[in-house]
């Protein structure tokens, strides 16, 4: 082995910040590298061990198990806590409000996005205070924001007194079978739309002008023009934001407990509002694991879907 | 989500005023202007409006904010609601908790992901190719999925009910590692030049890392900071999940908590306290909105 002095080490690739070590021998730069890479992901990768692997390999043992909250005894259940998911009377409803509000949240949210950053695109003074406006929502807290709209959504509130202005008598939001997800998908929709514009703004602006000024001679118009040139050149952006979009509309908490709490008749009740409800209202990790797993299989397959779909619908990436 | 796609990349804008004009009249081009000035400003009431009414309904007494007609202008505001909110209520206690932990979170990530990025984008060492797509697989999870085996981890440390969770879980856990992919993505842009420069006055990794990357990296190191202090800021189940004494809140659980003893909301009181969570922020957006629009674009990927 080689002594350990004070003096830096010669040579070109000589390092100051290993610790103390001998002369270029046995601290290779390769060496020298290993030693330093692992040092430097070391929090991460401990990190990673401690709060993600192991959970995630827990929360599947946990859903095989019941545990009993107040003697905190655990059981091997088998399957149990699964079975009782696909008996449970509340799943078809919560099916039905988690694929409702998903398909709603994208539909909405992406074509206002496109719509917006198309207007943001057109040459015109001032559209910076617009983006601005239309982004403001996406820094504003969430339960801040939805707050602010369960007290607009009340009854009484000030989308009924306004509207009762104009002689329209409007529905209860938050309460009523269908109004209550409608009402939670807009809350929804304008908080974070912006981000979904900005992405888009940023793809109409890498279009070339040289192919709209083409299509425009060939006697395309506007409407034309978009659909034939510019959409299929945003479609890498349209793909991304539809998968985004999904895999955040599945991850809507503090929203609905805020403003119905999975009501009325857990028509707002989506997987993971049912998932705490399980684990944390009800105290039932076991089934509560079980919910959770279910939910990290989907985006998964989300995520699998994805893949798939980038080679074959997306027509241009750099 | 999708790891290696578009939007990944820096989002950059330009203003469209700014562009090259075509030459040449469009057809109708004299309705163009005022019409596309009518459909923003339409479109944004429902962006603008709820901040707005959030702040003038907060500074209403407790029998008019619900009143008919509806009051748009606060004419004799009551600014004593904020009073109450701070005095009847923990908030500023609260308050000083998220913050306190927003800062620290922000800063523990700043150095655990430009660690752990420059490492995955500069140093060729052994297990860097594998490593880097398991732990960037983190992004995928919903904290959701995780919280139930981390709740009993952080129970069985005796740690509920204090502020641990909320700090080092965020630093080293899941929400660091989009951190780490915006760091690495910027690292691997540095001319090798720079570093070969700085070797040959004798730095070592560390001093590469400290003295030649880092201070390159202050855009990629802004954006980081934005989206994870923000994500600190509103973080919602997991303090609903650790906490249980009020004082230990942080902001957006405290929110909710402005009922009286019946339950029904004290709502100028309980928008008084939104507004004092939402007006600093807006105020440093307004101020720096590029950094925040470009940097919250290309990295808070939350639909």
């Amino acid at each position: 082995m080689t002594t350990v002095h004070e003096t830096e080490p010669t040579g070109e690739r000589a390092s100051t910040s290993r610790p103390p070590a001998g002369s270029g021998r046995f601290w290779t730069l390769r060496r020298q590298d290993t030693l330093s890479g692992w040092l430097f992901v070391l929090p991460q990768a401990l990190g990673f061990l401690a709060f993600v692997l192991y959970p995630l390999i827990a929360v599947v043992y946990y859903s095989f198990h019941t545990s009993n909250v107040l003697s905190g005894v655990t059981k091997y259940a088998g399957t149990r806590n699964y079975s009782q998911l696909v008996h449970d009377p509340a799943t078809p409803s919560v099916a039905r409000a988690t694929v409702l509000f998903c398909i709603g949240l994208v539909v909405i949210n992406i074509a206002l996005a496109m719509l917006l950053a198309v207007l943001l695109n057109q040459r015109l003074r001032g559209t910076t205070v617009f983006r601005t406006l239309f982004f403001s929502p996406v820094v504003v807290s969430l339960v801040a924001w939805t707050i602010t709209w369960n007290f607009l959504l009340q009854n009484n509130g000030g989308i009924n007194s306004m509207l009762h202005v104009v002689g329209i008598e409007g529905p209860n939001w938050l309460r009523g079978d269908n109004s209550a997800l409608v009402s939670v998908v807009i809350v929804q929709v304008f908080k974070n739309v912006g981000l979904n514009m900005v992405l888009f703004l940023a793809a109409l602006q890498g279009v070339p002008r040289s192919l709209l000024e083409a299509a425009e001679i060939d006697g395309a118009g506007a409407w034309r023009r978009f659909r034939s040139v510019v959409l299929p050149l945003i479609s890498p952006t349209t793909l991304l934001t539809t998968i985004v979009t999904i895999s955040g509309s599945l991850q809507v908490f503090a929203q609905i407990q805020i403003l119905t709490e999975g009501g009325p008749n857990n028509r707002t009740n989506v997987l993971v509002y049912f998932f705490y409800q399980q684990a944390f209202d009800n105290h039932d990790f076991g089934y509560g694991s079980a919910v959770a797993v279910v939910l990290f299989a989907i985006i998964l397959v989300l995520t699998l879907v994805q893949w798939r779909l980038r080679k074959k619908w997306v027509f241009y990436e750099s | 989500m999708s790891l290696e796609t578009a939007a990944r990349r820096p989002v950059t804008l330009r203003d469209a005023a700014a562009a090259p004009r075509t030459p040449g009249r469009r057809p109708g081009s004299r309705w163009r202007k005022p019409l596309l000035y009518a459909a923003m400003v339409v479109l944004a009431i429902p962006f603008v409006f709820p901040t707005w009414w959030m702040i003038t309904s907060s500074l209403l007494p407790e029998n008019e904010v619900l009143s008919y007609p509806p009051k748009l202008l606060p004419l004799h505001p009551q600014w004593s609601n904020y009073k109450t909110a701070f005095a009847n209520y923990p908030l500023a206690h609260q308050y000083l908790n998220s913050l306190y932990i927003a800062l620290l979170v922000t800063a523990g990530t700043m150095l655990v992901a430009s660690l752990s990025g420059y490492a995955f984008a500069r140093i060729p060492f052994p297990g860097n190719k594998v490593l880097f797509p398991l732990i960037l697989s983190g992004l995928l999870i919903p904290t959701e999925v995780t919280v139930i085996p981390l709740f009993k981890m952080v129970d069985r440390l005796g740690l509920t009910n204090t502020h641990w969770p909320l700090i080092v879980i965020p630093i080293l856990g899941a929400p660091s590692v989009l951190g780490t992919f915006v760091m690495r993505q910027f690292f691997l842009a540095i001319p090798d030049e720079l570093e070969d420069a700085g070797r040959m006055d004798g730095l070592g990794r560390f001093g590469l890392y400290f003295r030649v990357a880092l201070p390159l990296a202050r855009p990629a190191l802004a954006s980081v900071a934005i989206f994870t202090f923000l994500n600190s800021w509103n973080m919602y189940l997991e303090p609903l999940v650790y906490e249980t004494d009020k004082r230990n809140y942080t902001l957006p659980v405290a929110l909710t908590q402005y009922t009286d003893a019946y339950g029904s909301h004290l709502w100028n009181i309980q928008l008084a306290a939104s507004v004092t969570t939402v007006v600093p922020v807006l105020v440093v957006f307004i101020a720096a909105q590029r950094h925040f629009v470009e940097g919250l674009a290309q990295t808070g990927l939350k639909g």
